[in-house]
């Protein structure tokens, strides 16, 4: 019988349409747009100028604070443009435009410091924590947390623990599912890795029974070893959010307001660990990742080895090119993925799928009262009441929202997903969060 | 292509669920109840049946158009619902115009009054039919002694005799103290008694509790725990649980009535505290009570308990340890 969390979750349909495809590496493209604000925390401070030649991997913007993460150039070439533009949500930001020069040959990093395994084991904790900061690692599962904040666990708290997510809970993404049945050696080395700089003996790969070839490679890749061992977990939404996967893995539930390191687990997203292993063991910083290109109406769906800074444009086009239905395209899985305004927009760290929709599955149906079903409730893996929040946040009621834990809220969807009478739910929980959010920072500032 | 690009927030893909889906699955797990009805009053029953629909559409369309100027809202069901439900609680010889006020007591007070779908405080099937009973009281109970073999079951007497009394009347003619070896049961299960249209045929409501299950559209909580409330809360007081379980409109209630969505709590804690006392209000106004049958009373008392449950009874939060 498999595992799986207790409050709350739904089942919405699969839709893994690139289930079983490998990893098709998509060609470097003439010219990359690196975001400088891609990770959470603070934006990265660019280092390079306008006519720097550049080498593949080379550091282009350091680390902006302590909860921040630095760049490198993802191809050899000219910066040409240091300047503001769209991200995918239409926002500006800052970006460094590098152009290979048009007589480049073979564009393959020379890794300049690969490492033995008896090198990788001379290795300190603190030498492996610099290189996992010095080579970008954020998390891929798309928070685009820094990881080196996260193997710095907080004075006092006791790692037991380590998680490592290959859930992919999010319907039609399968990026997670490909690397682990590519690179199944790679990953348990990543999570040797992890395990040694946290300072624990158990290490846990979490996958969901729909994944059933990923847990067979994965369980082989850790035969005979009592440390690591692969978890199936029973499919069901939000899996894959950290507090979910600890609650479903080792029974232990985050307390409100409490760090998920309090339960002695500390969680890491899959390909942030290969992402680990490449930077230990072969000096590779982050400067590409899988991304699962994904819809219904594409003719050619897949999972693809992609550049950052690649423009979405381009990801597209290697999946069959936009279909003439397209209604929508979503930066991300359906159920936490954000719209995309602009499609000329660069593949940041964070981009773990691009989801084109048809124009028939584009918009929400007609909203009707709340019949007061109690489906929100039941499916809230937070035990919270989104009918109610969302009721109080339309009222501006910050003061019950907050008291109706509104900012335990993990934004997962659910109450949205499963609402019958299709009311827009998290728009306004999302906005109650935000609003309380500003107050208790406010309050805490008068104190 | 046309350049535009959909935009909102997550999520992007919705449940294939809607509240038509859900009122029409209601509306099918009734037609049971119906057929029942139908083979053991005639088709008397059919007729009430319709023109309680018929009453309730026209009322909700009527008052949507010239009252509130907004579109119609008729199409999700709910006004079949609530007019089923209304000719369920009716007795089959009911003159047509009582039935036509109660519906539009039903949809025009119990629900319209209120603001429409999902704003009610209280069934508004059992609105109209508490209106209807108090309104009424002699036609409200008084049952075709044609159909009394259920009733000649309990009492052992000639048919005659029984004069058209429902088992729950002969149960408190008896102060609930029956000698049971003369009950037919099995005109008991199949409803070929005296009794409201959809209270007889308990077999059928149970065909339709599988179903609301089976398709989700309701969980367990709310029949089980006042069904399970009444059965032992009678025993305690020296009843009969199957019989009480069995008579009068406590099935049709747990099943049907109780579980409305708008009227019940959200929690499942909540549901439970709300149907067991659903189920002890019934046996006191039984037992205790001048009237014989207890349960649109005890119904409209809890949903007006409801909010009082939904602001004290949460959910267990995620993170909060058990008990505390």
């Amino acid at each position: 019988m498999s595992k799986t969390f207790k409050i709350g979750g739904i089942h919405p349909n699969d839709s893994k349409l690139t289930a079983g495809k490998e990893i098709i590496w998509l060609e470097q493209p003439q010219k990359v747009q690196m975001m400088l604000y891609q990770q959470i925390g603070a934006p990265s401070i660019c280092i390079v100028k306008v006519g720097d030649k550049l080498k593949k991997g080379q550091l282009i913007a350091e680390d902006g604070s302590f909860v921040s993460a630095c760049q490198h150039a993802p191809i050899s070439g000219t910066v040409t443009k240091i300047e503001k533009i769209r991200n995918t949500q239409g926002w500006y930001g800052e970006a460094v435009t590098i152009e290979a020069d048009p007589d480049r040959g073979d564009d393959f990093m020379e890794a300049s410091n690969p490492r033995t395994q008896d090198q990788v084991d001379a290795l300190s904790i603190k030498e492996i924590i610099d290189i996992v900061d010095s080579h970008g690692v954020v998390g891929l599962g798309g928070a685009t947390f820094p990881t080196r904040v996260k193997l710095l666990p907080p004075e006092g708290s006791k790692p037991e623990v380590v998680i490592i997510n290959g859930v992919e809970c999010e319907p039609y993404l399968t990026c997670d599912d490909a690397l682990m049945r590519r690179y199944p050696n790679e990953i348990v080395k990543g999570v040797e890795l992890l395990m040694k700089v946290v300072n624990v003996r158990k290490g846990v790969i979490a996958i969901e029974d729909n994944k059933p070839e990923a847990i067979k490679v994965m369980r082989k890749a850790v035969e005979g070893r009592d440390d690591i061992k692969v978890v199936s977990l029973k499919k069901k939404y939000p899996q894959g959010g950290e507090k979910q996967l600890i609650a479903a893995v080792l029974g232990k539930e985050v307390k409100s307001g409490a760090l998920p390191v309090s339960t002695g687990a500390v969680v890491n997203n899959v390909a942030t660990v290969y992402t680990i292993f490449e930077a230990v063991y072969n000096d590779r910083p982050l400067i590409e990742r899988v991304v699962t290109v994904t819809g219904p109406s594409l003719t050619n769906p897949g999972n693809f080895l992609v550049t950052l800074g690649t423009p979405i444009r381009t990801l597209i086009e290697a999946a069959g090119g936009l279909p003439e239905d397209t209604g929508k395209v979503i930066a991300g899985g359906p159920m936490m993925g954000k719209a995309v305004v602009n499609i000329d927009a660069p593949t940041t760290k964070g981009l773990s799928g691009i989801l084109v929709l048809p124009e028939s599955e584009s918009h929400r149906k007609k909203e009707l009262p709340c019949i007061r079903c109690a489906n929100c409730v039941n499916v809230c893996p937070m035990g919270l009441e989104p009918y109610l929040i969302s009721l109080l946040a339309k009222k501006h009621n910050w003061e019950d929202c907050e008291k109706g834990y509104v900012m335990n809220c993990i934004e997962c969807g659910s109450c949205s997903y499963i609402c019958s009478s299709h009311r827009p739910l998290l728009d306004y929980i999302k906005l109650g969060k935000q609003t309380v959010a500003g107050i208790i920072r406010e309050r805490n500032n008068q104190k | 292509m046309s350049n535009k690009l959909t935009i909102s927030v997550a999520p992007h893909i919705h449940t294939t669920n809607s509240v038509e889906k859900c009122m029409w699955n209601v509306v099918i797990a009734m037609l049971p109840v119906l057929g029942i009805s139908i083979y053991v009053f005639g088709m008397s029953a059919l007729w009430v049946t319709l023109i309680s629909v018929a009453s309730c559409i026209l009322t909700e369309w009527l008052i949507e158009k010239y009252l509130f100027h907004r579109n119609c809202t008729i199409g999700n069901g709910s006004a079949i619902i609530t007019g089923m439900l209304l000719a369920f609680n009716l007795p089959n010889i009911l003159p047509w115009w009582m039935i036509v006020i109660g519906a539009v007591v039903a949809i025009g007070v119990g629900k319209m009054s209120f603001g429409g779908l999902g704003c009610n405080i209280w069934n508004p099937a059992l609105v109209g039919r508490v209106f209807l009973l108090l309104s009424f009281p002699a036609a409200m109970t008084t049952w075709d002694a044609g159909v009394a073999s259920g009733v000649d079951a309990t009492t052992g007497a000639s048919i005659d005799a029984s004069s058209g009394a429902t088992l729950l009347a002969t149960l408190k003619s008896h102060s609930h103290q029956m000698d049971t070896s003369q009950i037919d049961w099995l005109s008991v299960w199949i409803g070929d008694m005296n009794g409201s249209l959809g209270e007889v045929g308990s077999i059928a409501i149970l065909i339709g509790l599988a179903y609301l299950l089976i398709t989700r559209v309701i969980t367990w909580h709310i029949p089980v725990s006042v069904i399970a409330s009444a059965a032992i809360f009678s025993w305690m007081l020296g009843c009969n649980p199957l019989l009480e379980v069995l008579s009068g409109g406590l099935l049709l209630g747990a099943v049907f009535m109780a579980t409305d969505y708008v009227t019940s709590p959200m929690t499942k804690k909540g549901q439970l505290i709300y149907g067991a006392m659903i189920g002890i209000i019934t046996i006191l106004i039984r037992c205790y009570g001048s009237y014989p049958e207890g349960v649109s009373f005890a119904i409209l008392l809890m949903n007006g308990f409801t909010p009082l449950i939904n602001k004290y009874i949460k959910p267990r939060r995620f993170g909060e340890r058990r008990g505390k």
